[in-house]
């Protein structure tokens, strides 16, 4: 993984210092609340029910063992022993002291880490597929230009106050897994006719209040003009998205009201200023950064492991863990786990500094240090041989982080809700509990087959419900929480937004809901078929029947 | 010590422009956008005729005056301008299209000047830049409102040299914040080439 130089530690440094001071004129009463609460956002401070929330950048989802050992000491030392990790693979500590964020972020420089432009009005964390660079269907690993990215965007001073929030994913992959189209800029990386790395470009894509996909701004964009393209685009928005309206200030607004051809040829007429200006990326920086994100140390090995192969035969708790948690590898004899953080009953996403020491030293074990944090809120080691698949097995069970239900219904990707969130409407920690403990014969869950259910507490979408296949959006009704249901969202190459089925329910009517949507799904289903391609034939009208009879 | 807001090059100094208002329009209508003209202002008003009359521009010394009224006083003030006392103003959400359709050099002016309402409003740093990079100013940028001591360093580095810090707020202490950061990575107006392409990485 990337390394700092000199450079990137002197600003991670200076940023640190630069926030301790901006603090301190906070608590001193030089800074208003006001003129202090776009500073603390950049450095990923919200003021929440509780506590204040610290967000902490894991760049396009990539953490060594070293860094999660220093999360696990911050959770402690900091925090109450625990962390959650978000839907932007981001870890987010729910309850430090305002005073203490300053101490925190120094810590968090000891090991190449910060919480730089993880909220507010700038470009935030770049995400990634958690398979990055192990994903057999991968063509190129996006991670270098990734970090190229995050450099790039870190304190441009163009882009420090935009309209709004600014999100970018990258893809490299055959099967989309970084949900390219649902974000402000999405990069998809392919080989073109020459052999030369190319980049599609979306646009305009975004959940939240407007839910809207994406367009392709330009089918080919050479790698070495991915800066100033984004440069381009984020001027036009800078200079003519709304700022009168915060609900109405992200990129797709404005691409949506200029119409998407408008809006290229505005970004066109902007670029031919800026394409070959000295933000252009040359041959040797891309080098320079590719070389961290090179091909594993593998050893060459057989495809096949007689051990690993009878210990599936004979162990079924094993073999229907594997299943769900051991993916396919580029490298022969290799495979990706992940590590389930959505144990039946406990809040999704959280994990406890003791199981974070835990993933730590199976990174170091057996995956040569690393791990990623997924969208889905799990944590991936990358590159586990198969002859140690079950000695991961039996430490990760002994820590609750083996719950065999990886893409399945109770893999619920879930805010942190108004449990702890000011902006939520309703809380979604307790709905997504429920379901879990209501699908908890494992059976069952292995019929239903792949299913993905996200909660979000409110219309932001932090939960990303729009592209659940059953999506649960928190409202505020008359000041009672409420639970609006959507199904037929589906992230990936065929990403779609789903339709809400009716009415909302009442906290304690959502287990039963989706137990009808089920019911439904399991009636109806062909041979193989999943619960969305059921829903994507059949249409919204029989599951809105059965659950509103 | 100097009893100024004033940064200018990196140091506290005395202002020797005077600045002009508008005199306050009618209440500011918010438009829905949805129309490209209306967008490019996110529903703001530019100033009304009524308002560009009634500014008073006072005969004589160096004065910063609002880039309508200047256009509307064009004339009358090429004297002034040759003598280097006239400087221009203009709001964020104002377009550069105007001035530059008016004049063919804008290094005419000896300052050009942002007003900022709001310091969370950004679109002073694509100005900024594109006042520098794309129209080749080369005098004196200065943000001049709700200047605040944590935007500074980046409006240095889209252009600015020159900072008037809002009323109240400890100059001595905003003058530090130019140096945040010792080595930045991206290119920007200040330093043109990015990290890797100016130290050996």
């Amino acid at each position: 993984m990337y390394q700092y130089d000199n450079i990137d530690q002197t600003i991670v440094n200076e940023r640190v210092a630069q926030f301790r001071d901006q603090t301190s004129r906070y608590l001193s009463g030089k800074l208003t609340d006001d003129e202090f609460r776009p500073l603390r956002l950049q450095n990923g401070l919200y003021i929440q029910r509780h506590a204040p929330m610290l967000r902490i950048a894991v760049p396009y989802g990539l953490l060594s063992s070293k860094q999660l050992r220093k999360l696990a000491d911050i959770s402690d030392r900091f925090d109450r022993g625990y962390g959650h990790f978000s839907t932007r693979q981001n870890l987010q500590l729910n309850w430090p002291k305002l005073e203490e964020t300053p101490d925190i972020l120094e810590e968090l420089s000891k090991v190449e880490m910060h919480a730089i432009q993880t909220s507010g009005n700038c470009i935030r964390n770049i995400t990634t597929d958690q398979f990055a660079g192990v994903a057999p269907d991968e063509i190129i690993d996006p991670r270098a230009i990734a970090e190229i990215l995050r450099q790039w965007s870190t304190f441009h001073p163009e882009f420090s106050l935009l309209p709004r929030k600014f999100k970018i994913a990258v893809s490299g992959s055959l099967q989309d897994r970084a949900i390219v189209q649902a974000h402000d800029i999405g990069l998809e990386f392919y080989y073109d006719e020459a052999q030369k790395m190319a980049i599609r470009v979306w646009v305009g894509g975004g959940l939240g209040r407007t839910p809207i996909l994406g367009s392709v701004i330009r089918e080919h964009l050479e790698w070495e003009h991915v800066l100033t393209y984004c440069e381009a685009i984020i001027r036009v928005y800078n200079l003519h998205g709304r700022r009168d309206n915060i609900y109405k200030a992200r990129i797709k607004i404005l691409a949506k009201a200029l119409g998407i051809e408008e809006f290229k040829k505005q970004v066109e007429a902007e670029w031919q200023y800026l394409k070959n200006s000295p933000n252009t990326i040359n041959e040797s920086e891309l080098k320079r950064v590719a070389k961290f994100f090179t091909a594993m140390p593998y050893e060459n090995l057989s495809d096949q492991d007689y051990a690993y192969d009878e210990a599936i035969q004979n162990n079924k708790a094993f073999a229907s863990w594997v299943k769900r948690s051991v993916h396919l590898h580029k490298q022969k004899g290799y495979r990706a786990i992940t590590l389930s953080l959505k144990p039946h009953g406990l809040a999704p996403g959280d994990a406890t500094s003791a199981q974070m020491r835990t993933v730590a030293e199976l990174a170091d074990l057996y995956s040569f240090g690393e791990l990623r944090v997924s969208h889905e809120q799990n944590l991936i080691l990358a590159d586990v041989k198969l002859q140690d698949i079950f000695k991961v097995w039996e430490k990760a069970k002994s820590h609750q982080l083996a719950t065999p239900n990886i893409g399945l219904l109770t893999d619920i990707i879930c805010c942190p809700g108004g449990d702890f969130c000011s902006l939520a409407n309703a809380k979604s920690i307790p709905i997504a509990t429920s379901i879990q403990e209501a699908f908890d014969n494992l059976d069952y869950l292995h019929d239903i087959g792949e299913l993905e259910l996200n909660i979000s507490g409110c219309m932001n979408a932090c939960g990303h419900h729009h592209v659940g296949h059953i999506g649960v959006l928190g409202v505020d009704k008359d000041g009672s929480e409420w639970y609006q249901v959507t199904i037929g969202g589906k992230q990936g190459n065929d990403a779609s937004l789903g339709t809400v089925i009716g009415p909302s329910f009442a906290a304690e009517e959502m287990p039963g809901v989706v137990k009808k949507l089920i019911d439904v799904y399991i009636k109806h289903r062909n041979p193989e078929e999943r619960f969305i391609d059921t829903v994507r034939r059949l249409g919204v009208n029989p599951f809105k029947e059965h659950v509103y009879a | 010590m100097l009893n100024s807001q004033l940064i200018l090059n990196q140091s506290i100094s005395l202002d020797e422009w005077t600045y002009i208002p508008l005199p306050s329009g009618n209440e500011e209508v918010k438009k829905q956008a949805g129309k490209v003209v209306l967008f490019k202002l996110t529903g703001e008003s530019l100033p009304t005729e009524l308002q560009i009359d009634e500014t008073v521009i006072p005969q004589t010394g160096k004065i910063i005056v609002p880039l309508s009224v200047y256009l509307k006083n064009r004339d009358a003030l090429q004297t002034r301008l040759k003598n280097n006392e006239i400087a221009l103003w203009l709001a964020t959400h104002e377009t550069l299209d105007v001035l530059l359709a008016s004049e063919k050099d804008i290094n005419v002016f000896p300052l050009i000047a942002v007003f900022v309402e709001r310091f969370q409003d950004g679109r002073i740093f694509t100005l900024g830049n594109l006042l520098r990079t794309r129209y080749q100013f080369k005098n004196t940028l200065r943000a001049f409102g709700d200047v605040l001591q944590d935007q500074l360093f980046y409006l240095k580095r889209s252009g600015f040299d020159s900072y008037l810090i809002k009323t109240g707020k400890d100059v001595h202490e905003a003058l530090k914040a130019l140096q945040s950061f010792s080595d930045p990575y991206q290119g920007a107006v200040d330093i043109a080439e990015p990290v890797w392409k100016r130290k050996v990485r």
